[in-house]
């Protein structure tokens, strides 16, 4: 199921999004979306490398990580630092971002990917808390009055920096290095003893994640004039967890599905200021009760394509043998 | 099975708890191609062993040697890929992975594609890929699941989540394979399948076996021989016959005779 499903498909989903590029380019330079949209179309591709970047570490290798925002501080951070105070180009300051999260993320996950479950999440809460409390109090980045970051974020770099997440990322996932990544979230006893170094997968899974969370920071600082701190909260972390589980645990498209639905129903209920954490907080609680595994469970959209497509013949769809 | 070195060397090996020794002293050779039996009463430690043997505790006292390689203190994954695979006495198979999957992911170590190859799907991704989707399928034809390759681990049914763990264990490649109670909860048809099966699997993969189990009938049945643990101690070895008439043994399953 999992092997060359990339020649047909794959190509067909990068044509369809080329094809989405091309359409909102045209009407950027046709000048019929005004800056409101274009601003919730970057928070998309941001929330949505963030959300697929959780994913790997939570979805795909089961590691409970609720600091992402602390790596998309250090990516934000980093690369604004590159183009304001070095003037460098914005993507060497993208890849910087990328690589200096990636870094942190490899500097943390060292010694806390030994613990399990809640010590982890606790442990990786500390580090974004940790981090946040640090930028405060650094006077080169402006401390908590924020720094000065020029406008450089532009849709194609939004739409580059998502589709290549998002391929990355799937071809990851799909590989001997995905799988071995999905033994250890299943049973990491087991993965053990068939010989994976589980460990390893789970730094490796944590350092790419990190440097996706890294590159969405870069793209996030650039879009807006200045960053704070406090943009960085733990709030921040449980936005991205949230996209994840509602997602569906293990499912990349969920993930993507429920970025892009949150950020757009938290933009538009931003002209209710009142009532739209109640909203936006009801929408998951309804969630949770009524699709507890999340919008897309495990699958993935592809495989509801795939599925009238004969493939020699086996039984395929899992649930008519349940019994 | 007189040939020159034992595959697996056991020297006074002992693992203590606390106050509690769990194992002690345990001294075993095992020669290649032997199908060697552990047996002993619940809770005699024969699991302590085996995690004794596959690196998830590391022993107190004593030598772990395998092809001569000393296995003290080595990391589980890695006595894995020197040759030493288990299966579990409760099952873990990958639960929420396919059958064909769970197989493959046991076939891990012997790809050699880096991860950069991966993202970038280059060649020798697929190579690899390819390589390991067949010896998958093989190996699951050989154990006769091919109709549920697709199928969730956990919906096949207990006696099919057996094999499959032994499928598994075995794509992991190993010179030595470690069963844990692989009848626990089959009945006797199916238990005498396995009987045929690992005595088959033994010849077709050269493979050396030890195996725990309870019932009396597979391991007389199929083992060359039998070590007998009793409260973390090795008290008896010998041929089937030879451990069925032994005092010590009755004693241990029994009790004292009484007087």
């Amino acid at each position: 199921m999992m092997t060359i499903r990339h020649t047909k498909g794959f190509w067909l989903s990068i044509i369809l999004a080329l094809a989405a590029f091309a359409v909102v380019q045209f009407l950027i330079t046709g000048q019929i979306l005004n800056s409101f949209y274009l601003n919730t179309l970057f928070l998309i591709g941001i929330n949505i490398i963030l959300a697929v970047s959780l994913h790997l570490i939570i979805g795909i290798t089961g590691q409970f990580s609720i600091g992402h925002a602390g790596f998309l501080a250090v990516g934000a951070y980093a690369s604004a630092i590159m183009t304001m105070k070095f003037q460098l180009p914005f993507s060497a300051a993208l890849l910087i971002g990328g690589v200096a999260a990636a870094v942190a993320g490899l500097i943390i996950g060292i010694p806390t990917l030994r613990l399990k479950g809640d010590y982890l999440a606790i442990a990786t809460l500390g580090f974004g808390e940790i981090l946040r409390i640090a930028l405060l109090n650094i006077d080169y980045v402006g401390g908590a009055s924020g720094m000065q970051v020029s406008h450089f974020t532009t849709w194609p770099w939004v739409f580059a920096c998502t589709l290549i997440a998002i391929v990355v990322i799937a071809n990851f996932t799909n590989s001997r290095h995905g799988r071995a990544c999905i033994s250890v979230r299943e049973n990491e006893i087991a993965a053990d003893a068939m010989g994976i170094n589980t460990t390893f997968y789970k730094v490796v899974a944590f350092v790419i994640g990190a440097f996706f969370a890294g590159v969405a920071g870069g793209l996030y600082s650039h879009n807006f004039y200045i960053i704070q701190p406090t943009n960085f909260g733990f709030l921040k972390s449980f936005d991205i967890l949230i996209f994840v589980v509602l997602g569906g645990l293990g499912s990349m498209s969920g993930a993507v599905i429920s970025a892009i639905l949150l950020t757009i129903i938290s933009t538009f209920l931003q002209d209710y200021p009142e009532t739209r954490m109640v909203i936006y907080s009801l929408v998951l609680i309804l969630m949770m009760l009524f699709r507890p595994q999340g919008l897309m469970g495990t699958k993935e959209l592809a495989t509801f394509f795939k599925k009238r497509a004969a493939e020699g013949g086996t039984n395929h769809d899992n649930k008519q043998t349940v019994a | 099975m007189t040939t020159n070195k034992p595959l697996l060397k056991v020297e006074n090996v002992g693992i203590r708890f606390g106050g509690l020794k769990a194992v002690a002293e345990a001294n075993m050779e095992i020669y290649k191609g032997e199908l060697v039996g552990l047996i002993g009463p619940n809770g005699a430690g024969k699991t302590t062993f085996f995690n004794l043997l596959t690196g998830v505790y590391v022993p107190t006292e004593g030598n772990l040697l395998f092809n001569g390689e000393r296995l003290n203190g080595m990391a589980p994954f890695k006595i894995t890929r020197k040759g030493i695979s288990r299966t579990f006495q409760n099952i873990r198979l990958f639960q929420d992975l396919s059958v064909l999957d769970n197989v493959k992911v046991a076939y891990h170590s012997s790809a050699k594609n880096s991860i950069i190859s991966s993202i970038f799907r280059l060649p020798s991704h697929f190579k690899n890929e390819k390589e390991i989707e067949e010896k998958s399928l093989d190996i699951l034809k050989l154990f006769k699941l091919e109709g549920y390759v697709h199928e969730k681990a956990k919906n096949l049914p207990y006696g099919q989540q057996r094999r499959l763990e032994i499928a598994r264990a075995l794509a992991a490649n190993p010179k030595l394979l470690l069963l844990d109670e692989p009848a626990a909860g089959m009945n006797p048809q199916e238990t005498h399948d396995l009987m045929n099966l690992i005595a088959f699997i033994r010849d077709q993969f050269e493979l050396t076996i030890l195996l725990i189990e309870h019932d009396m009938n597979l391991v007389m049945g199929v083992c060359e021989r039998i070590y007998v643990l009793d409260h973390g101690q090795l008290i008896a070895q010998g041929t089937p016959e030879e451990i069925r008439n032994n005092p010590k043994v009755i004693e241990a399953y029994l009790g004292e005779e009484v007087s």
